[in-house]
């Protein structure tokens, strides 16, 4: 570094500090500084009565019932139950999703005609919303767990299956017949060659079913009264109690961030080794 | 165009300019301090090493980035945010222009911003686009032609805007070999007809010779001016036979040992010879 | 192309389908538990129920409160998107507050919203509009800063500021990711259109086959359900023709870019 001498002509100061916005530090003190800024509007349009306060409960309130929600005495049990129970149906419908998902994908992946015959079947059944079918599934497993599973696979399943197919035919084919002409098995080559390409696709479309499983979950349990916060939500909001269903909100917020960030984790520490190179199949 | 434009009015002075960048690091210094000024109508060529900050510079006196000391003054007025009067080329072609215009409306965009009417408007697009060579591919979208088209249809944009001066950075760096000598060609006859005055920035020694009346040689980064050489060479210029000229050589060979002893250069103020 | 490769891609197309139908025919011939949908039926209660006024009293509302919500969520995304965008430190600012916002499954905030305006359109509408904004606003945002540094430069240098460089290079150049959220927007608007009505409503698609299911009228329910599925078809469509010719310019660029790699 030299050393600066006087400069003959200081037209402009020398500005040699980053401004504020630039610095590393800016970034979690102003992301901060926005959630505060949302809490503290919140807390004022009710306590002024911008809004209605009965139907918009200040933030100060709500807070204190999430607290009452998850630990006291009078909601507790029923908020574990119901959020077992959404669980329940997040990972049982997810894990069958994922099984499905990849063994069609590979099915489908592999075999160029397959694929040929298949494309319109799944481009027609794929965009199916899976509230659609919501009475169906209630027609056939009646308002149980069973019927949130069942939307749950539908919804998850055509995710990972694209993922799948995508990677799949992203084999390399060079790679591909460099290991059959080292004499390398079916068996061997889909974990050498095939499986590396596919991890990465499929570890996007576990993120992405991971986050669609919950919102599907919950929304079935509102809208059939299945078992699961959304279950309660509903309840709670026939019954007019606005702090509770806020609450609640908030804590569903809380764990759809918990369940992307660990599988954000997940898919970091799966790929760890593996370059960037991943393509998130925007469907 | 005269010859010697020595005796012209000076469009564009760069006084003590000086560049540091603040990192988290700490200031890193690319320029230390540029002074020299440019004459209406002068072609005048940037030669120096990588990294010599030849960039910084022309961002600071297009009014892209403020030098952290000194001042560029441009026709009598310092230079805080880009100048009406001045154009810039660009180096990476394929980003500079608009991939959802035509050429055409490339060319014209700057000039509707600039609320030219409308038959002005037109008349300048199809000159310019005739002075380049481009005057049969005007619907054409940009990335449907060739790296040098694309060049061209920058250099025509910056002609019909019609500035005072003209930067270009490295602007055929990214182009082939034969391309480029087109191109080189084609800046020396636009130049002869329209009277611009042109700033031309290259690490190209042979380019830089060849193509301005003046060579300013740059050292490495924190970067001074090392030399500034008066191209003492006939007027009308040919690619094959300037080059083999004795006095081309001679001048090339000057310019090639300055940029290898710039490379190591750790003096401290500038030293400013113009070598007749 | 050739009527031969029409021909074969239309094969391609209809086999699979044609054989499930044909095998669901076959399997259904007998049933005669009502639950069980058989193909001929659907197709029949399909223009037996569904059309005629209760595709006036039911479909048109549900489409209306899609397009309001759907549009409104463009509108808004796209202006908060380019302002925020634009900013640094509105972007740091922000950051964080909209990613648990995006975190929050949208028919979560149903209940909510029931509670705060009531039983009745804007409810619904709102709802959509809420679940629509994220992506697009998201996606408007990346696509503001990420337009070319290069680009940004030139448009600075030829005096290009303030609205002009919002009409004519900030927005063309963000315009695939400002598609690109909305694209991600549909599905979400038509489920957030169907959860709303099969919630609490008084008319709608959603509403209609739920009523269906109550009576037990499974055959125009599941017809119901195909019109659900067609929505979507035709949504998507018509944004690819938008898409396609919006974004023209994109495509081709892409494509030279990609044959050239």
């Amino acid at each position: 570094m030299a050393t600066i001498t006087a400069p003959a002509d200081a037209a402009t100061r020398p500005q040699t500090r980053t401004p504020f916005s630039q610095s590393k530090l800016s970034t979690p003190v102003l992301g901060a500084l926005g959630i505060v800024g949302f809490i503290l509007v919140w807390e004022l349009a009710s306590r002024f009565s911008l809004v209605n306060p009965t139907y918009l409960p200040p933030f100060t309130e709500v807070f204190a019932t999430v607290i009452e929600v998850v630990a006291g005495e009078q909601y507790r049990a029923q908020f574990w139950t119901a959020l077992g129970n959404t669980m329940l149906g997040w990972s049982v419908g997810l894990v069958i999703a994922l099984v499905a998902g990849v063994v069609c994908g590979v099915i489908i992946g592999s075999n160029r005609w397959v694929r040929e015959f298949t494309h319109s079947t799944i481009e027609f059944l794929r965009p199916i919303p899976s509230v659609g079918l919501i009475p169906i599934a209630v027609v056939i497993f009646g308002v149980r767990p069973a019927a949130t599973i069942a939307i749950v696979v539908w919804a998850c399943f055509w995710v990972i299956l694209i993922h799948v197919v995508y990677g799949v035919t992203d084999v390399d084919p060079v790679a591909d017949s460099t290991a059959r002409s080292y004499g390398l098995g079916y068996l061997a080559r889909a974990r050498y060659v095939v499986w590396p390409t596919v991890l990465p696709y499929l570890m996007t479309g576990v993120r992405l079913s991971g986050t669609i499983a919950l919102v599907v979950a919950v929304t079935i349990e509102i809208v059939v009264q299945a078992p699961g916060i959304g279950q309660m939500i509903a309840q709670y909001q026939s019954a007019g109690n606005a702090p509770v269903v806020y609450a609640l909100a908030l804590l569903a917020g809380v764990l759809g961030l918990v369940i992307n960030l660990a599988l954000r984790r997940l898919e970091e520490a799966v790929l760890g080794w593996h370059p960037s190179v991943r393509a998130e199949v925007i469907s | 165009m005269s010859a010697d434009a020595t005796t012209n009015e000076v469009l564009l002075s760069v006084r003590g300019v000086q560049k540091i960048y603040s990192t988290p690091t700490g200031g890193v210094e690319a320029v230390r301090n540029l002074t020299f000024d440019l004459r209406k109508g002068e072609f005048a060529c940037l030669v120096g090493p990588s990294g010599s900050g030849k960039t910084t510079l022309l961002k600071c006196i297009s009014g892209l980035l403020a030098p952290t000391s000194g001042e560029v003054v441009l026709d009598g007025k310092v230079v805080d945010g880009p100048p009406r009067n001045m154009a810039l080329v660009f180096q990476e072609y394929g980003r500079s222009l608009y991939p959802w215009l035509r050429v055409a409306d490339n060319v014209e965009m700057p000039l509707k911003v600039a609320r030219v009417p409308k038959e002005e408007r037109k008349r300048r697009v199809e000159e310019a686009l005739e002075a380049v060579g481009l005057a049969h591919v005007p619907t054409s979208y940009p990335w449907q032609l060739s790296g040098g088209m694309q060049q061209r249809v920058a250099i025509a944009r910056a002609i019909a805007y019609q500035p005072e001066v003209l930067l270009m950075d490295e602007p055929f760096a990214a182009v082939d070999a034969q391309t480029r000598a087109d191109l080189e060609d084609l800046v020396r006859s636009v130049w002869a007809k329209l009277g611009l005055t042109i700033l031309f920035v290259t690490h190209d020694i042979d380019e830089s010779v060849y193509l301005g009346e003046r060579v300013i040689v740059l050292s490495s980064s924190p970067t001074v001016i090392l030399e500034d050489l008066k191209v003492d060479l006939p007027e009308t210029r040919d690619q094959l036979e300037t080059r083999s000229d004795a006095r081309f050589v001679e001048l090339r060979h000057h310019v090639y040992e300055q940029i290898q002893k710039a490379k190591t250069y750790t003096g401290d103020t500038e030293a400013v010879r113009t070598v007749a | 192309m050739t009527t031969r490769s029409i021909g074969m891609r239309l094969v391609y197309a209809l086999a699979l389908p044609v054989l499930i139908i044909a095998v669901w025919w076959v399997a259904t011939l007998n049933e005669t538990n009502p639950f069980v949908p058989k193909p001929g039926q659907i197709v029949s209660d399909f223009f037996g129920s569904w059309f005629g006024p209760l595709l006036v009293q039911q479909v048109l509302p549900s489409l209306y409160r899609l397009g309001v919500g759907l549009i409104s969520a463009i509108v808004v995304g796209v202006v908060l998107g380019v302002v925020v965008g634009s900013s640094r430190v509105a972007r740091k600012l922000t950051g964080p507050l909209f990613e648990f916002i995006r975190a929050v499954p949208p028919p979560v905030l149903l209940p909510v919203l029931l509670l705060v305006i009531g039983i009745d359109d804007r409810s619904k509408i709102f709802l959509i509009f809420l679940g629509c904004l994220w992506p697009i606003l998201l996606n408007t945002i990346d696509g503001v800063r990420g337009v070319d540094q290069v680009l940004a430069d030139t448009t600075r240098t030829y005096g290009v500021t303030g609205w002009q460089k919002l009409r004519r290079f900030v927005l063309p150049a963000s315009l695939p990711r400002i598609m690109t959220g909305i694209r991600l927007a549909l599905p979400i608007a038509i489920i957030l259109m169907v959860v709303s009505e099969m919630y609490a409503a008084i008319d709608g698609l959603g509403y209609q086959i739920m009523l269906f299911k109550q009576i037990f009228q499974i055959g125009p329910m599941w017809a119901g359900i195909v019109i659900i599925g067609l929505i979507g078809i035709v949504l998507a469509w018509i944004f690819r023709v938008i898409e396609r010719r919006v974004l023209a310019w994109y495509f081709g660029q892409r494509e030279v870019e990609t044959s050239e790699r």
